[in-house]
C-alpha cells in the first residue's frame, strides 16, 4: 500500500530525528561554518587541514557543514565534542591553527593565534508544545552567555550555524515543514492570514507594512493566476542578513513562500537573487529539489488538492531591483525600471498578475509564528514592532557579525554589548542604518530604542538590516557623498528628479569635499533633496537624499569646517589634507620613500625624510607602511 | 556596433542556450547570462543572434544588456580584479587601495591595463563586511586587505600568469 503524503513526511521527520541526535552523539562531532564569510576567511582550507590532522591522531569524526553563526569577526570557526564532553566553539582557525586547536581540545595544550569563542550548547525554546531549536554560547568559565549572544535572541536565524544548509533531513529534524503541515491539514487561507495579522509581523524588506494585510490584499483580488515573489536582491551596501539567511536555512524561506501561497491562492513562485551571491543560489536550487522530491512542492502539496512551485531568478546587478516594481520588471526579462504605483502588486504585479512581493526574512519568520504562534511572536520585542531584528552589524565596531535582538533594544547596546564598542580605543562617531537610503545617528541618539517607529523619529530608517558604525576617523561629508555617489551610479534612469537630482547633489557635496563650497551649497543640497523627494517615481529616488539630509541635520558643524576653514577635521577628504614628515620621529630608514608610487619622497639614508605636496597623491601608503608613526596627516593643507 | 574588434566569434557556440530557453518568457536576463559565461563578454554578433531567436527587439536586447551592471559589451583582463566598495569596505579603506592600484598598476577602477592583463572593477558590497576591506581576484575572495598586500598580491598574480607588470 502506496503511503499518503503526510505519512511519508512524518516518516522522513521521525528517521531525520534519529540521525540528527546520534550525529550530535557522534565520539567526536565537529562542525565548521562555510558560509560566505567563513569561505573568505579560508574555512575550506581549514576543513582539509582537520581531515589532515584526524588522520594524524587516528581519528574518525562526523563533520557537519553548517552556515554563519553570526560572528564573523571570527571566522574560519569550528566546533569539536568528543563524547561526554563539552562542545567548544573555537575561532581564527585558519588551516594552520588547526593542529594547535586540537592540541587545546585534547591535550590541554596552548592557544596561541586561535580563541575559544565558547562552548556552544543546544538550546530549545518551547511555546505551545512546539519547539524553536537554536545555539547559545557560553563562557567556559562562568557558564553565562558571552557578551556578544547575551542580549541576543536567535528567531529568524535560529538555524543558521546549527544545521547543515543542504539537508532538507537537517531542517526536518528541527521541526521544519511542521508548520507547513499544520496549515494544510489545519487551516483555511483565511485563517493563516489571521494569524499572520495577529502576529504581528511588519515587513522586514524596510517598509515595516504589515506582512498579513499585504497577503489579505493578494487574496482578495479576483484574479488568476497570482505569484509569490521573494525579494532577495539584498543590495544595500554594508548588509548581508538575507545573504546569511539563504545560505545557512533556505528551507525556512521555501517553506514561508508556500504558505503565502496557500494564504493568498498562488501557485507560482520566483525568488528573486542578487548573483553576488552564489552560495545562496545554489543552496536554494539543492532546497528546491529537495522539497519537491518530499512532495512539499509541486501538484498536490501533501495530497491535498493545493498545487504551487517556485524558480529562483538571478539578478544581474542593478541596486534599483530591489524595488518591487522593478524586480517584477527584471523576472519579464527587461531593464529594471520601476512603473508607478497604484496599481500595487497585490492588484496587478508580474505579468500584470496579482503578486505578493516579501523579504527573504519575513518569510523565514512566518513558518515559525505559525509554528509557535502568533502570541509568542507577539510577545517578543516591542508594542508596535513585534518580534525581533536582524542587523548586519559592520564597520568600526569590535565585533562585526550578524546579530538578532528582540525589537525595542538600543543602539547603544547593539554598539557597545553586543558589538564590544569601537576598536583601537576611538570614539564612536555615527551609526548608519538603512544604507543608501537611510541616515545616520550621532552619539546623543544612542538610547534610540530599535524598532520601526523610533529609528524613523530620530531621523533614521529600520531599513533591511544593514547597520555600519563609524568612528572619528570618518568624515561624514565624505560618508553622505559615498551614498549619493552609489545612488548616482545606481538610479535607472527612468525619471528626472532622482537621475538629475542625484548627480547634483553630488556635484555639490564634491565641491565642499574639495573644498570650493559655500554656505549657499547647504541651503541647495536641501532644495534638492526636496524636489527629489516629492518628485521621484520610486523610493529609490524619494529616500536617496536622506543619508545626506542626515549629516545636514546632525553633523553640520562638520559641513561648515569644510567650507569656511577649508579642513576636514577626519582627514579624509584628499583636497584638504597633507602627508608631513614628523622630523623627531623620522629614522630615515627609507622605507617609506621605497613605497612611494609617485616618488614624492626624499631624503637620504638616516636622515629626515621629506614629501612634496606637489607630487604626493594622498594615498597614504608612506603611512601604513611607516614603522614609527613618523608620518601625520595634517588639515588644512 | 563595430565588429571589427569583435571579429572570431563563433556564434555556434551559443546554440546549446538558445534551445535550453527556447519559447520560455522573460527569460532574456538568463538567456544573455549563460551567453556571456560563454564569451567572457557580449559581442556585438551575439545580441543580434539572441534577438533574432527570442523575437525581442535588439534595440531592446541592448538596453538590457547596457542596464545591468553584470553584461559587459567590451572584452575584459586576463585577471579580473573586483574592489568591493560596500559600505563597511569604504570606511574600512576602499577609496586608499583604489588609490595604490592605481599608482602601481595604472589602472582606474572600470579600467584595464593596455597589455590586457589586468581589469579593476569596483563593486557594491560582496556581503562580507565583516572581513572589509574584501577585493576579489580571479574570484579568490580576499579579506581584510592592505595596500601593500594588495599590490603585493596582484603583482604576484598578474605576473605568473604572463602578464608584464612593474
Amino acid at each position: 500500500m502506496e503511503l499518503t503524503a503526510i505519512a511519508r513526511l512524518a516518516a522522513a521527520r521521525t528517521q531525520a530525528r534519529q540521525r540528527y541526535s546520534q550525529t550530535q552523539a557522534a565520539d567526536l562531532f565537529i562542525t565548521i561554518g562555510m558560509g560566505t564569510c567563513g569561505a573568505a576567511a579560508g574555512a575550506a582550507e581549514s576543513l582539509e587541514a582537520i581531515e589532515r590532522e584526524l588522520a594524524k591522531r587516528r581519528l574518525a569524526a562526523t563533520i557537519k557543514q553548517v552556515g554563519c553563526v553570526g560572528m564573523c569577526s571570527f571566522e574560519p570557526m569550528i566546533e569539536i565534542q568528543a563524547a561526554g564532553r563539552p562542545r567548544v566553539n573555537y575561532g581564527a582557525v585558519t588551516s594552520r591553527n588547526v593542529a594547535e586547536v586540537f592540541g587545546h581540545y585534547f591535550d590541554g595544550g596552548k592557544l596561541r593565534r586561535a580563541v575559544v569563542v565558547g562552548e556552544a550548547i543546544p538550546t530549545i525554546t518551547t511555546a505551545h508544545e512546539h519547539e524553536l531549536h537554536s545555539l547559545s554560547f557560553v563562557a567556559p568559565e562562568t557558564q553565562e552567555r558571552i557578551p556578544f549572544q547575551a542580549k541576543q535572541l536567535r528567531v529568524v536565524l535560529s538555524n543558521c550555524g546549527l544545521i547543515d544548509p543542504e539537508s532538507i533531513e537537517e531542517y526536518l529534524a528541527v521541526d521544519g515543514y511542521a508548520a507547513l503541515e499544520r496549515v494544510l491539514t489545519t487551516m483555511t487561507p483565511e485563517q493563516v492570514i489571521a494569524e499572520m495579522k495577529e502576529s504581528g509581523l511588519r515587513g522586514r524588506g524596510g517598509g515595516g507594512f504589515l506582512t498579513g494585510l499585504k497577503w489579505e490584499l493578494a487574496r482578495k483580488t479576483q484574479h488568476w493566476p497570482k505569484y509569490v515573489i521573494c525579494n532577495a536582491d539584498e543590495g544595500d551596501p554594508g548588509a548581508f542578513m538575507d545573504r546569511s539567511v539563504l545560505e545557512g536555512d533556505p528551507h525556512s524561506v521555501i517553506e514561508g513562500m508556500i504558505i503565502a501561497a496557500y494564504a493568498i491562492g498562488a501557485e507560482y513562485g520566483y525568488i528573486y537573487c542578487r548573483a553576488e551571491y552564489p552560495l545562496a543560489i545554489r543552496h536554494l536550487h539543492m532546497a528546491l529539489a529537495q522539497a519537491r522530491a518530499l512532495g512539499l512542492l509541486g501538484q498536490n502539496i501533501l495530497g491535498t488538492d493545493f498545487s504551487f512551485d517556485l524558480v529562483v531568478k538571478e539578478g544581474a546587478g542593478a541596486f534599483v531591483c530591489g524595488e518591487e516594481t522593478a524586480l517584477m520588471a527584471s523576472i519579464q526579462g527587461e531593464r529594471g525600471q520601476p512603473w508607478p504605483r497604484p496599481p500595487y502588486p497585490a492588484v496587478a504585479g508580474v505579468w500584470g498578475q496579482p503578486s505578493n512581493v516579501n523579504n527573504v526574512k519575513s518569510y523565514a519568520y512566518t513558518p515559525r509564528i505559525l509554528r509557535l504562534g502568533a502570541a509568542w511572536f507577539r510577545g517578543l520585542g516591542t508594542l508596535g514592532s513585534p518580534g525581533t531584528a536582524v542587523f548586519a552589524l559592520t564597520g568600526q565596531v569590535q565585533n562585526t557579525g550578524l546579530i538578532e535582538v528582540p525589537m525595542g533594544v538600543t543602539l547603544r547596546e547593539i554598539i557597545y554589548d553586543v558589538g564590544g564598542g569601537i576598536p583601537f580605543g576611538k570614539q564612536f562617531k555615527a551609526v548608519q542604518t538603512g544604507g543608501p537610503l537611510g541616515g545616520c545617528l550621532p552619539a546623543a541618539y544612542l538610547d534610540t530604542p530599535v524598532d520601526f517607529d523610533s529609528l524613523r523619529a530620530a531621523g533614521a530608517v529600520m531599513g533591511s538590516g544593514g547597520m555600519i558604525v563609524a568612528d572619528q576617523d570618518t568624515c561624514m561629508v565624505e560618508f553622505a557623498k559615498y551614498f549619493m555617489q552609489f545612488v548616482v551610479d545606481e538610479s535607472c534612469g527612468k525619471c528626472p528628479p532622482c537621475r538629475i537630482g542625484s548627480l547634483r547633489m553630488l556635484e555639490v557635496l564634491e565641491r565642499i569635499t574639495a573644498g570650493e563650497g559655500t554656505l549657499e551649497d547647504l541651503d541647495e543640497l536641501n532644495r534638492l533633496a526636496g524636489g527629489m523627494e516629492a518628485g521621484s517615481l520610486c523610493g529609490l529616488g524619494q529616500l536617496a537624499p536622506s543619508p545626506v539630509r542626515s549629516v545636514l541635520r546632525h553633523f553640520q558643524e562638520e559641513f561648515r569646517t569644510h567650507i569656511l576653514d577649508r579642513a576636514c577635521p577626519a582627514r579624509k577628504c584628499k583636497a584638504l589634507i597633507s602627508f608631513v614628515v614628523i622630523p623627531e620621529l623620522c629614522t630615515g630608514c627609507m622605507v617609506c620613500a621605497r613605497n612611494c608610487a609617485s616618488n614624492a619622497i626624499t631624503g637620504e639614508k638616516l636622515q629626515v625624510h621629506h614629501i612634496d605636496p606637489d607630487l604626493c597623491e594622498r594615498c597614504g601608503l608612506c603611512a601604513e607602511v611607516c614603522k614609527f608613526n613618523a608620518i601625520e596627516i595634517v588639515s588644512p593643507r | 556596433m563595430d565588429m571589427q574588434s569583435h571579429a572570431g566569434v563563433d556564434l555556434d557556440l551559443l546554440e546549446d542556450v538558445l534551445a535550453q530557453y527556447q519559447g520560455q518568457r522573460g527569460a532574456l536576463i538568463p538567456i544573455l547570462q549563460k551567453a556571456q559565461d560563454v564569451y567572457g563578454y557580449l559581442p556585438p554578433q551575439v545580441l543580434q543572434r539572441i534577438a533574432r531567436s527570442t523575437g525581442v527587439a535588439v534595440s531592446k536586447v541592448y538596453g538590457v544588456a547596457t542596464f545591468y551592471a553584470q553584461f559587459y559589451l567590451q572584452k575584459r583582463g586576463r585577471h579580473i580584479l573586483k574592489l568591493c566598495d560596500g559600505t563597511a569596505c569604504h570606511v574600512k579603506g576602499t577609496p586608499v587601495l583604489a588609490t595604490a592600484l592605481e599608482d602601481h598598476f595604472g589602472v582606474q577602477p572600470g579600467q584595464t591595463t593596455e597589455d590586457g592583463a589586468l581589469t579593476v572593477e569596483v563593486v557594491y558590497c560582496l556581503g562580507s563586511c565583516a572581513l572589509a576591506p574584501v577585493a576579489v581576484l580571479d574570484g579568490q575572495v580576499m579579506g581584510r586587505m592592505r595596500q601593500e598586500m594588495l599590490v603585493r598580491t596582484v603583482q604576484k598574480q598578474v605576473g605568473a600568469a604572463g602578464g608584464e607588470e612593474v
